[in-house]
């Protein structure tokens, strides 16, 4: 066996393409470990496209709010937490789902609707979950799920446990009072949190610019006297990297930060959205153009000697493959029956053998 | 039996608890150093420390969300709202995220969290402060609620909701935090969702929750020594889950039932209660089932009135005997 390929074959070509390659927690990275972060934010705009598909030909119901454009973001993040780290996010939460590990064929099913999802078909699309990676959902209500971060951080500490929580939400959540009422329990307590806020410029179709006061939304940690940064979320490194230290900071010190990732989502706020009254075409084109996180990553890849076009085309088949996969499981799993309904709601009902309490708890 | 007050049982529920179990934690605003607001959690962050004990800033939303993230963990927090009024500014963090987790998870995720605190009127401290939410928590399936009337229901099932592994809502009532009653000194739990039986009678009814049992007792008294009737007075002690079939012999023994609470009339509980008995008992009926709230208004301020806006015993009365 070699050893782990780690040496960038031309570190000037890819500094140049991402300043952060050189930054400890990427510079350390094998040659298989990059080409596995670009592997899978692939997987994840593959999986969201077929989702895109799914949900014109009527397979998927209610909201789909796609990740595409932010794929650096939760694959960065989710790729420096340690074996003690927790994360919870919002409402678009595929791209958290697959980067910690969740099988796209569970993913899919759950947007079906369908028995084999990963939440029986019970939570849909802006409720996925997986407590066994240390992945808390999946949360439908802007903020809502960020006091729940803090609580996670809080058992943590409360447990002696050397982890962290990853607390997501975006742009659109930090005008909601539990966010801010969060930062303060959060500053106040001292707990291992880091808030990021993918911020990627709109809250639905409400600019930044017609939605938040202040000079920027990481800096209202000062407020809070929590320390806080602001990050390129096209680029994967930089993500890595500033999560990396917020993250070990918080580990080690038990101290919340709050970081801003700027990103762009190419697709509407749902796919419900029309997308055509508070953007323009050419905003759009302009992101994808300029600044895709995907094709950043190839580049720097390219640059660094890791991937080769033939390489990327193969790896992009096998995610088109995968997500095609992931829909044809879905399609093939069957609904949940009618029992279902009531089942999966009270600890006590699933588990007959060591109920406690007695009466009625289901009405009619 | 020791007698001691409702507030000193709460107290010891809590303390024994804390001490059962490393996972328990009480937090609130003021339940520490200020030995909580109505004095429930006196004496305890002395004994077990502030990390078991923990103050809380004025952010319900803040901390009772935070609750439900350490409770998914496997901590098994224990929130005091200094009014069970203020859920409201934790509405989404209750009824969005502690009732739906599991089933949105498809029962991966648990929340077993109390949420305690007073609910009532009757104080003079006008409508902000005298919400009754049992109807409105109940009707959010993956909840339990729980409303003790006396020292010994309150400590029993304030054990019983600690260790219960579903999100338990604790009602409890500021007034009658002062009433004695008799409590084991030793180790007992009452089971959530078992109704009590608090007087046998046989001429109706009276099916209540909270100090509306309290106030049924009085009552059911008076109708005995003024009026020669027979009150058999239930107690449902948890809302949800509910003991359907104590309130249904109940009421085939007596044929007339009389539902008394201190919430207010549109889909209060007893709203629920009257349905039941009507589907399950009616062959069983000598007469309409009548129901008895607080007169449909936001709490009043001004004492004489806010106390003839409560089901008093005087207006049970007159309502057991236009029945008979």
């Amino acid at each position: 066996m070699s050893k782990p390929q780690t040496a960038i074959l031309d570190p000037k070509a890819a500094a140049a393409a991402s300043p952060a390659c050189l930054a400890p927690v990427n510079a350390r990275l094998t040659q298989a470990e990059r080409l596995g972060l670009f592997r899978l934010m692939m997987r994840i705009r593959r999986f969201e496209e077929r989702c895109l598909r799914a949900y014109q030909q009527g397979r998927i119901a209610g909201f789909l709010h796609l990740y595409i454009g932010q794929e650096a973001v939760a694959v960065g993040c989710c790729s420096v937490m340690q074996a003690d780290d927790h994360v919870i996010t919002a409402y678009r939460d595929h791209g958290h789902a697959l980067a910690v590990g969740m099988n796209p064929n569970e993913l899919m099913a759950e947007l079906y609707g369908k028995a084999s999802g990963c939440s029986k078909g019970k939570g849909g699309s802006m409720h996925f979950f997986d407590p066994s990676r240390h992945f808390w959902g999946g949360h439908g209500i802007v903020g809502g799920q960020v006091p729940l971060g803090a609580g996670i951080a809080f058992a943590l500490k409360y447990q002696g446990v050397k982890g962290a929580c990853l607390t997501f939400m975006g742009d659109g959540a930090v005008n909601q009072g539990a966010v801010h009422e969060t930062y303060n329990l959060a500053a106040l307590w001292s707990l291992p949190v880091v808030f990021v806020i993918e911020n990627n410029g709109y809250s639905m179709g409400t600019s930044l610019r017609r939605s938040s006061a202040g000079p920027g939304l990481a800096k209202r940690a000062e407020g809070y006297g929590m320390t806080w940064e602001v990050c390129d979320g096209h680029d994967l490194y930089e993500v890595r990297e500033k999560t990396d230290r917020l993250l070990q900071r918080a580990r080690e010190k038990s101290q919340p930060a709050v970081l801003e990732v700027m990103t762009y989502r190419y697709r509407g706020h749902s796919v419900a959205d029309p997308d055509s009254t508070y953007r323009t075409k050419e905003e759009i084109e302009n992101y994808r153009r300029t600044k895709d996180p995907l094709t950043l990553i190839h580049e720097t890849l390219v640059a660094e000697g890791v991937l080769t076009e033939d390489l990327a085309k193969e790896i992009d088949t096998a995610a088109r493959a995968e997500a095609e996969r992931a829909a044809q499981f879905a399609e093939a799993s069957p609904f949940p029956t009618s029992e279902e309904i009531l089942k999966d709601l009270y600890w006590e009902e699933d588990n007959p053998a060591r109920k406690q309490s007695q009466g009625q708890l289901f009405f009619r | 039996m020791p007698l001691i007050t409702y507030r000193e049982a709460l107290n010891q529920a809590l303390a024994e608890e804390l001490e059962r179990d490393p996972n328990v934690v009480l937090m609130g605003e003021e339940v520490g150093q200020f030995h909580g607001a109505y004095k429930i959690s006196e004496g305890l962050l002395d004994r077990f420390g502030p990390k078991r004990v923990v103050d809380t800033p004025i952010s319900e939303a803040g901390f009772v969300g935070l609750g439900v993230g350490a409770a998914m963990m496997g901590l098994r927090p224990v929130i005091e709202l200094m009014f069970w009024s203020f859920y409201s500014v934790a509405f989404d963090q209750i009824l969005n995220n502690a009732a739906n987790l599991r089933y949105m998870s498809g029962g991966l995720v648990n929340v077993p969290i109390v949420i305690r605190g007073p609910a009532n009127g009757g104080t003079g401290v006008g409508a902000t402060h005298s919400h009754t939410p049992e109807n409105i928590l109940a009707s959010h399936p993956g909840i339990k609620v729980v409303c003790p009337a006396t020292a010994f229901d309150a400590k029993g099932l304030l054990k019983s909701a600690i260790r219960d592994n579903d999100p338990v809502m604790f009602l409890e009532n500021t007034i009658l935090y002062n009433d004695k009653g008799e409590v084991p000194a030793g180790e007992y739990l009452i089971p959530l969702g078992l109704a009590d039986v608090k007087r046998t009678g046989t001429d109706l009814s009276i099916i209540a929750h909270g100090r509306a049992v309290i106030n049924s007792l009085k009552a059911a008294q008076l109708l005995e020594a003024e009026h020669d009737v027979s009150v058999e007075v239930v107690d449902l002690r948890s809302i949800r889950p509910l003991d359907v079939e104590t309130i249904l012999a109940s009421v085939r023994k007596t044929n007339r039932a009389l539902l008394v609470d201190e919430n207010k009339p549109f889909c209060g509980v007893g709203a629920q209660v009257a349905y039941l008995i009507q589907d399950r008992a009616f062959d069983y009926l000598d007469a309409p089932v009548k129901r008895l709230s607080a007169i449909d208004a936001p709490a009043i301020y001004s004492p004489p009135l806010e106390k003839e806006q409560l089901p008093s015993p005087q207006r049970i009365t007159e309502t057991v005997l236009s029945m008979l």
